[in-house]
């Protein structure tokens, strides 16, 4: 166990490593003299090399490299060439919305794809399993965007049931925050609803057909508290399997649906500095991004095989 | 494009199989209908400039929001009085285009990728360690990375939806390789003298086609999708070039007052994915032995 935790925790970190060799890169890849970009105007060598020296510009690329890790190490990720502010202080404000609103749909995800993989798998071979079945080939289908768009119009415009877009924070009024947030959580949630539903229900017919299922039958137990306790207990690990496969879908839905129901979030961040070259900001959030892919995907496995533990045996996952 | 294509090489690696899978899938009115929502799709594409009633950038301010049905605009017309329905026959146009490159991209470098993970422990671990590096960026940050760099473009676009499936392909090829390379008839081409090259082109990859086909068939819509998200944040095709996504953030502005613009393009990502969906699921149950029991 520990050699497992040991040689997956190394992994992460070599994996952070490349990834923020491959911003850094990338970055200095981009078209156009950063100096430049930063002088905005004024256009004259004098102020252009003073930039150059205050930025660190006219450094080998080694030092340069260098100095952004140690940055960024310490929480330092630069200024924003368009308004000066920390671009630390940006990510921050925007992290808890997107936060929020993930963990919110996978919540919503998670109940309503779990049930109705039960319920189709249960149902075997009646309306229900079809119905089921229908939705979440539905789910995977549209594009949640447009569903979005959708709600905002029929049930935010016309129906006024909830807010069209904007964002309390949940410290200010949680009941608000939550009316705010619910439309688009639920958006963000369909299609990871769709990929639970059906694998739930993949996994419940093969845990149905289980010995250890007739076992159970045959002591008499009731058929709720067959699959309630037997059955049921594999789609936590479902579940924990399909938000980490799926957690650059839904990072990149996030993105979306904030820019939907224009919620001041990562996406938001994101989008707005690509449009305004914003290039400090564009490289750390590509980066934080990494690192919170990364993170979050060791602690899915980690969760893993706490839950299941032939996965610690087997060693690769 | 190559779309009938992927349901026409569906038997080849089951040469013996292949009318069976035919026959499976011809016997399931769900495919049969997804299959000709797919060849709709693909004629009203390819032919676009010779179907559509309109040029899709063509505005006509006297006729802007016309409803659907107005004589000559059956689908309607947006806030420049563009047709809806031109728009999203040359919008299905660019779907296809960046899912089928997309896909393309993902697997002339996935596949090869993934057959030598499979086959050469030697490189499995540097594979893995390049898989988890791409997976480190979700596929929205890697197109936006890629706009910033290099502009944004449809085929940018198609470029980094590619790069975003590539770790998909590989896993999948790489344990379909692990799997036939365990198998009495390679062991025994192995034997027999047959060198890497051989034995990976003439026995694994022609068995790992089928597990190659399903994943193309989900890759595609997934590809769709992702083309419409980066148009519709702006990252993808630039106007006044008609994308269904583009159209759908266009759409958003005046939704309330003429909401078929934004509906029907929307109908028509859905639909498309819904078909390749449909296609690929069937597929995948007519190429597998225990899908009687599913």
């Amino acid at each position: 166990m520990r050699r497992y935790l040991l040689g997956r925790l190394w992994q992460s970190i070599v994996t952070l490593i490349l990834a923020t060799i491959v911003v850094f890169v990338g970055v200095r890849a981009l078209p156009g003299d950063p100096a430049l970009a930063l002088a905005g105007e004024d256009r004259d060598p004098e102020s252009l090399r003073a930039i150059r020296e205050q930025y660190g510009l006219d450094d080998s690329l080694l030092v340069q490299f260098w100095q952004f890790v140690s940055h960024a190490a310490r929480g330092d990720l630069g200024q924003s060439i368009r308004t000066g502010e920390s671009v630390t202080t940006m990510i921050a404000n925007a992290l808890p919305v997107t936060i929020e609103l993930s963990v919110l749909a996978i919540l919503v995800a998670s109940v309503l794809g779990v049930g109705a993989g039960v319920v189709a798998a249960v149902r075997r071979g009646r309306p229900a399993e079809w119905a089921a079945n229908a939705l979440a080939l539905l789910g995977l289908s549209v594009p949640n965007f447009w569903l979005g768009l959708m709600a905002i119009l029929y049930l935010s415009v016309a129906l006024g049931l909830f807010p069209a877009s904007g964002f309390v924070p949940f410290f200010t009024d949680p009941v608000g925050n939550l009316h705010h947030l619910i439309l688009p959580a639920l958006i963000l949630g369909t299609g990871l609803a769709a990929v639970i539903m059906r694998q739930t229900r993949s996994s419940m017919l093969d845990a149905l057909s289980a010995d250890y299922i007739r076992t159970a039958e045959a002591k008499g137990l009731s058929p709720r508290a067959v699959i309630g306790r037997h059955a049921l207990r594999n789609s936590l690990i479902v579940v924990v399997t399909i938000v980490g496969l799926q957690l650059g879908a839904l990072i990149s839905g996030a993105v979306v649906t904030e820019r939907i129901f224009a919620l001041p979030g990562f996406g938001k961040l994101t989008v707005d500095a690509v449009f305004q070259r914003d290039y400090p900001v564009i490289q750390a959030v590509v980066l934080v991004t990494a690192a919170a892919y990364i993170l979050i995907n060791l602690l899915v496995d980690l969760l893993y095989s706490v839950i299941d533990p032939r996965i610690r045996v087997r060693g690769d996952a | 494009m190559a779309i009938t294509d992927v349901t026409v090489t569906a038997g080849t690696p089951l040469r013996s199989n292949r009318r069976r899978v035919v026959r499976r899938m011809l016997r399931n009115p769900l495919a049969i209908s997804g299959l000709v929502v797919l060849g709709l799709a693909v004629v009203l594409a390819v032919f676009a400039p010779w179907l559509a009633p309109h040029e899709p950038t063509q505005t006509h301010l006297d006729q802007a929001f016309a409803p659907p049905g107005t004589a000559g605009y059956l689908l309607g017309t947006d806030d420049l009085g563009r047709d809806v329905l031109a728009r999203i026959m040359y919008g299905l146009r660019a779907s296809l285009h960046v899912g089928l490159l997309a896909v393309a991209t993902s697997l002339a470098i996935g596949v090869p990728l993934g057959l030598m993970a499979g086959y050469f422990r030697a490189i499995d671990a540097l594979i893995s360690r390049f898989t988890d590096l791409v997976l480190a960026f979700p596929f929205l940050i890697l197109a936006v990375g890629l706009a910033a760099i290099r502009g944004a473009s449809l085929g940018n676009a198609a470029i980094a939806i590619g790069i975003a499936q590539i770790p998909g392909v590989i896993r999948i090829v790489r344990s379909e390789t692990l799997r036939l390379k365990s198998l009495d008839f390679v062991a025994a081409a192995i034997v027999e003298g047959a060198g890497d090259a051989w034995v990976l082109g003439r026995h694994i990859l022609p068995n790992a086609a089928s597990v190659i086909i399903v994943q193309a068939t989900v890759a595609i819509p997934a590809a769709i999708l992702g083309e419409a998200v980066l148009s519709f944040l702006g990252l993808g095709i630039q106007p006044p070039a008609p994308s269904l996504g583009t159209m759908l953030s266009d759409a958003q502005q005046f939704a309330a007052r003429a909401p078929w613009a934004a509906v029907m393009p929307g109908v028509a990502i859905m639909l498309l994915t819904l078909a390749f969906n449909v296609v690929g699921d069937s597929l995948r149950d007519a190429l597998d032995p225990k899908a009687s029991r599913r």
